[in-house]
């Protein structure tokens, strides 16, 4: 059945809707694909899908639905031959094409796929202007020049690749949202964060224009001045950056994210700390290779409101000492008197608005070396990864209270 | 549709056939086309094409950031009419004076079908594309003020823009259709270097496309060089008389590139380190020749 390919593209994680379909439909049934599967490709990809970050979904799901449709190799070579002396082209008006889809139907290319394979192995020459055989001119839905509403075309004057191949060439790849990102990319991600003053609080210090010349003229044409309070973004940020060691593979993806956050101006105020695995009583007041300037993570709590949002960045990959133990962390210099695990969980009561990104690929969560203290700290920060789709839903989150 | 067109892109336009395609598909579904692609890859100059070639007006409705949809339709100016009714010198009972009709009811009202441009759409609130929902389907809008319905004559063809710098609305986007523009490969850039500088000499202009390609592919660029950067870049090379064989061993007139100091870095290191001969697989867009 077609439809499956409808279920195929959103088993791929296109959000492909019924209206985009119908509209698919209209267009298959005014005959814009022509009859073929090249034509299909691009006309059903600018229908159904809308972003070229689900291009490379729809090539899969594309390739995954239509493999086989394509006429192999040595199949082709044949048929080939058959329509090498063609008929002109037959071009059938609009009430003929009507008539030609109520008595074969719409398109079912599964069916399709099998009655060529059996055409071919029956058939054993050349067959022009019929309707039933390979050939050329005529309404058999295999063959070329010839007009069947679902049909095949078989050979001769194709536009380019086979659609099949240009799906399974994946060239939009590099557009699919969960891959990875660069600064720009995040910063457009980060400005979904926001969050706006209510009409409630603040000083009426804006000028509404719309009000005044209302009450102006309400007031007989006398000026008389309306003033509003401005909306005003109130999201106040703290980044958290883990700059273990473990993390350096990471350096240049946090670095974008760190400078996209920097930049970002749209917020009421952003604070960064840093820490080494995992938080514990204190956290690092700078990022420079010296790490000597600390701050107790009580302070944080006493400094910042629980309206905070929290975001922090790290693998979650350590020893499990680190995260569980008494003096568990990593410097043989210091000792900690409650394990990590105890300091995460305050750090999220504080702060209800939390998340945590991570670098590492969420489908390698449960088999990454850090797999085990990963499902620990899952439990108590939702976590999501770094990418530009893990973002989009971080940030989600971070708009409700957990 | 009464007549039927299609659109087979202009002379100095230079058009892939996917984008053709879609451009037709959407004119014969009626519904709008949404088109996307990196800066310099010509969005905003495809609906001047389309316009062309069709033979068709073209209307152009540029999107700022305080940009509302109410712009399109109509503006009621009750600044206006209230300076009128105190210094008297019209007629203030004629609402229909002051109502001015925007890019969207000017294209609604035109006699003859136009193109409609809505460029770079993604740079207004976030709401305006779904406030312009109901009037991009049903072609038509009521004016309280004077109990006018402005409706389509024809149906205009309407092509929107975006920078990708928001997401659009899905229910928005459910109604249109979408075409990314791919960057275009050398072979395509060379025929668009060619419309712009017919008598480029043929040795430099490959020798310029070869760099141009490499210095794209170079990982970790913060900004990539755009079609735009190349036609300026080309020119460049031309005035100064600079011979095609310098060009991959030195690529005089970086900065007309790059405008980050760190490409410009990045690229020199590793242009000293391994030159242009590791230059990784090109990848190909789906183009046809």
């Amino acid at each position: 059945m077609f439809i499956n390919f409808f279920f195929a593209l959103r088993k791929e994680g296109v959000p492909v809707t019924l209206i985009e379909w119908m509209t698919l439909m209209e267009a298959l049934h005014i005959g814009l694909a022509g009859s073929s599967l090249t034509q299909f490709y691009h006309l059903a990809r600018s229908v159904l899908v809308k972003s070229e970050t689900h291009f490379d979904q729809y090539d899969i799901a594309f390739q995954y639905f239509f493999r086989g449709i394509e006429p192999p190799e040595k199949l082709l070579k044949q048929v080939t031959k058959w329509i090498e002396n063609p008929l002109p082209p037959y071009l059938f008006s609009e009430e003929e094409r009507d008539e030609l889809i109520k008595k074969l139907g719409k398109p079912e290319f599964e069916e399709l796929r099998a009655q060529l394979q059996e055409l071919v192995e029956k058939q054993d020459g050349e067959h022009h202007g019929g309707k039933h055989w390979i050939g050329t001119g005529g309404t058999s839905k295999f063959g070329n020049a010839g007009y069947s509403p679902g049909g095949v075309r078989i050979g001769g004057a194709s536009h380019g690749r086979s659609a099949v191949k240009v799906a399974a060439a994946r060239n939009f790849v590099d557009y699919r949202s969960d891959e990875t990102l660069g600064i720009r990319q995040f910063e457009m991600a980060l400005r979904k964060l926001r969050q706006f003053s209510t009409r409630l609080d603040g000083p009426k210090d804006e000028l509404d224009l719309e009000a005044t010349i209302e009450e102006t003229g309400r007031n007989a044409g006398m000026l008389k001045l309306v003033w509003a309070r401005p909306r005003k973004n109130t999201v106040k940020l703290i980044v958290l950056m883990d700059i273990g060691g473990s993390m350096s593979a990471y350096a240049q993806i946090c670095s974008q994210l760190f400078s996209a956050v920097h930049k970002a101006t749209h917020f009421k105020d952003i604070r960064f700390y840093y820490f080494h695995n995992c938080i514990y009583d204190f956290v690092y007041d700078d990022d420079g290779s010296y790490l000597h300037r600390t701050i107790k993570t009580t302070d944080l709590f006493n400094m910042f409101d629980s309206d905070y949002k929290v975001i922090l960045v790290g693998d979650a990959s350590m020893a499990p000492s680190e995260l569980l133990q008494q003096n568990g962390i990593i410097y043989w210099d210091k000792d900690n008197e409650e394990p990590g695990l105890t300091w995460l969980q305050r750090v999220a009561r504080r702060f209800p608005y939390n998340v945590w990104l991570n670098p590492i690929a969420e489908r390698h969560w449960e088999t990454s070396y850090g797999a085990q203290t990963i499902n620990i700290v899952r439990k108590v920060f939702p976590m999501y990864e770094l990418t530009l789709e893990g973002i989009d839903r971080a940030i989600k989150k971070l708009m409700v209270r957990k | 549709m009464t007549e039927k067109q299609t659109y087979q892109g202009t002379g100095d336009y230079i058009v892939s056939p996917e984008l053709q395609n879609s451009v037709n598909i959407s004119v014969a579904l009626k519904r709008p086309i949404l088109i996307k692609g990196e800066p310099g890859t010509g969005k905003t100059v495809l609906a001047e094409s389309v316009a062309e070639s069709l033979g068709l007006e073209l209307i152009i409705w540029n999107i700022k950031s305080t940009t509302k949809a109410q712009e399109g339709l109509y503006v009621y100016d009750t600044v206006q009419r209230l300076y009128d009714s105190q210094f008297g010198e019209h007629d203030v009972a004629d609402i229909k004076r002051y109502i001015k009709l925007g890019k969207l009811g000017e294209a609604f009202s035109s006699e003859e079908r136009v193109v409609l441009l809505i460029d770079e759409i993604d740079k207004a609130d976030l709401e305006f594309p779904n406030d312009l929902l109901w009037e991009l389907d049903v072609m038509n809008f009521y004016i309280p003020e004077t109990g006018e319905t402005i409706a389509a004559k024809n149906r205009p063809i309407v092509i929107i823009t975006s920078n990708a710098e928001k997401e659009l609305p899905d229910a928005f986007l459910r109604r249109c259709i979408f075409h990314y523009i791919e960057f275009p490969d050398d072979k395509m850039m060379e025929d668009i270097v060619k419309v712009h500088y017919p008598d480029m000499e043929a040795t430099l202009l490959r020798e310029a496309l070869k760099a141009f390609y490499w210095l794209r592919s170079v990982p970790g660029l913060q900004k990539k060089p755009s079609t735009s950067e190349l036609l300026d870049w080309i020119q460049a090379l031309a005035l100064g008389g600079i011979d095609p064989a310098e060009i991959s061993k030195n690529i005089p007139f970086l900065g007309a590139l790059l405008k980050k100091n760190q490409d410009f870095d990045l690229t020199l290191k590793k242009l000293n380190s391994q030159g242009m001969e590791n230059m990784p697989p090109q990848r190909r867009g789906g183009y046809v020749h």
